[in-house]
């Protein structure tokens, strides 16, 4: 990675995302909440997750990130939307990496997979 | 003595890692506050300890031991003489962090029943968060001198804060990341007509003006070298002598031991008794070089040098799209400068400015309450030394224009 410009981070759909992230707001009854913060950069995220029957029925996030850490979540809650809690449990960095589609160095991966974390935390905390 | 532009650019050229290129670019580094770059000296100092003078300190009857002994305790009168100290008051840490978690540990035996802990809403955790678990260890009672709008700390609270409970004051001197420079004069001299004890957090400071621990009416100083063109692994602790007299050791071990049975022990006498183990003897003959360095530049006209840098910053920057300046202004402010922009998130700067080679801290700055209290989660920051330019300034400029651009 150390051949990377930061800059091909930034491509057209992840500062889409950044401006206009998809499932950004709450949800009147999630079943299921987690809060996270990265110390690193003070990013904070809240994921809301409604879970029916095994599947994620709907998803909402919030907090204030960066712009890979927002994509992220915009992305991740968009992919989530219909997989059942085990799927959900079962995704890995690659499958948000896939999502993401651009080179991501060692120092702002956490930015990227705070989303998946903070979902499976979600789902994976009962209740 | 004075210093401009001219002369930072020769200055510069005395720091090995600014003047290597990478891919074709050299380093604007403007993350000092975080660390400071080495001059040659420094380096070639330590280098030569390794090379031709390394054994250990202490009891060592041989000539190279003599020599490392010698480094040793010259170094303790080199730094003892920077801040206006003796060097017996004067004991070697890892760092700023150390020092104050020392002074968190042991003061409790002279804080004479009084209860409160007094430091600003700007400290950095280091200064915060060792009182904080004092506190909580032992029942007392932190509190806080608020910040007013203008980035400086609230003096007529202060005033009030500081009282007949008040057992210790501990502020930063400079803000590491906002740069207010604190008036640490005024808050010590009330704290002491009450009795309390003063803490100094010089990290900030220490580097960037001439420091006089009497003067300013410190009781107890913490700094370190690497914020100073030293090694990094190498901390002071100033405290008065009579207080160090009263304070027990907090790490057992050899050196700082006069007398050993299996039951009991001495303490060695000062600085030694807080000083257990092997330290870093190349981090002290690497200060004495660095501190050597800064002193034929002249620690005032490397302060003054950091203002104009900062007066410039302030006047260039503040006219890129978006950009949130939180300064108090280059006349009560070092040479550090804390910015946001409307579009661009500070972790995301900061990746963009590294594809330039400029480097500039990004985060909350161990400073999460003040964050709090900013309405952010982070800033960026661009922090001077005697190094930096005004090129440095426009180069920065020019990277935050293209990152706000290219954010759309």
């Amino acid at each position: 990675m150390d051949d990377v410009l930061s800059r091909q981070m930034y491509q057209e759909n992840i500062l889409e995302h950044y401006k206009k992230p998809q499932n950004f707001g709450h949800l009147a009854k999630p079943t299921h909440l987690y809060h996270s913060h990265n110390p690193l950069c003070g990013d904070d995220l809240t994921i809301e997750i409604a879970v029916v029957d095994g599947k994620v029925s709907d998803v909402r996030f919030s907090g204030v990130g960066c712009a890979i850490s927002v994509a992220s979540a915009s992305m991740l809650t968009d992919e989530i939307k219909g997989k059942s809690v085990e799927a959900v449990m079962q995704m890995t960095k690659d499958d948000v990496l896939e999502l993401l589609q651009i080179p991501i160095g060692p120092v702002r991966l956490k930015c990227a997979l705070l989303s998946l974390e903070t979902v499976q935390k979600a789902v994976g905390g009962g209740e | 003595m004075t210093m401009d532009n001219q002369q930072a650019h020769l200055l510069k050229s005395d720091f090995p890692i600014l003047n290597t290129a990478y891919k074709g670019r050299k380093v604007v580094y403007l993350d000092s506050g975080a660390t400071s770059q080495k001059p040659q000296v420094v380096i070639d100092a330590i280098n030569q300890y390794y090379r031709l003078e390394n054994a250990n300190i202490h009891r060592g009857i041989y000539r190279l031991s003599e020599t490392a002994t010698r480094i040793w305790s010259e170094a303790h009168e080199v730094v003892a003489r920077l801040i206006g100290a003796k060097a017996e008051e004067v004991i070697f840490t890892r760092n700023t962090t150390e020092a104050l978690n020392l002074l968190s540990y042991t003061l409790l035996p002279l804080l004479q029943g009084r209860t409160e802990i007094v430091a600003g809403a700007m400290e950095h955790h280091a200064n915060l968060v060792p009182w904080q678990q004092m506190a909580k260890r032992h029942g007392l009672t932190l509190k806080i001198i608020p910040m007013l709008a203008d980035f400086t700390l609230d003096m007529t609270a202060a005033q009030q804060l500081i009282g007949s409970k008040t057992a210790i004051v501990a502020i930063g001197h400079v803000s590491n990341a906002l740069g207010t420079i604190h008036d640490v004069h005024k808050l010590f001299a009330w704290a002491k007509a009450l009795g309390a004890l003063t803490v100094l957090d010089a990290a900030q400071s220490a580097p960037h003006l001439n420091l006089d621990v009497g003067k300013i009416g410190a009781d107890f100083a913490a700094l370190s070298a690497h914020k100073m063109l030293g090694p990094t692994g190498l901390g002071f602790l100033y405290g008065r002598r009579d207080l160090l007299e009263q304070m027990q050791p907090w790490q057992f071990g050899g050196d700082m031991i006069a007398e050993v049975s299996y039951d009991d022990a001495k303490w060695n006498e000062l600085p030694m008794k807080f000083e257990a183990g092997t330290p870093h003897i190349a981090g002290a003959a690497g200060i004495v070089a660095a501190i050597g360095y800064l002193k034929s530049v002249g620690l005032e006209a490397i302060g003054a040098w950091e203002k104009e840098l900062l007066k410039y910053a302030i006047a260039e920057l503040g006219d890129v799209p978006g950009i949130k300046l939180y300064s108090a202004g280059e006349q009560r402010s070092a040479g550090i400068l804390s910015f946001t922009l409307a579009t661009v998130h500070p972790h995301d700067l900061a990746s963009l400015l590294s594809d330039d080679e400029i480097c500039v801290r990004a985060g909350h700055h161990c400073a999460m309450p003040l964050m709090g209290r900013l309405g952010v989660s982070a800033t960026a920051r661009a922090s001077f030394y005697l190094y930096n330019t005004f090129e440095d300034v426009d180069m920065l400029k020019v990277g935050l224009i293209k990152a706000v651009e290219l954010f759309g």
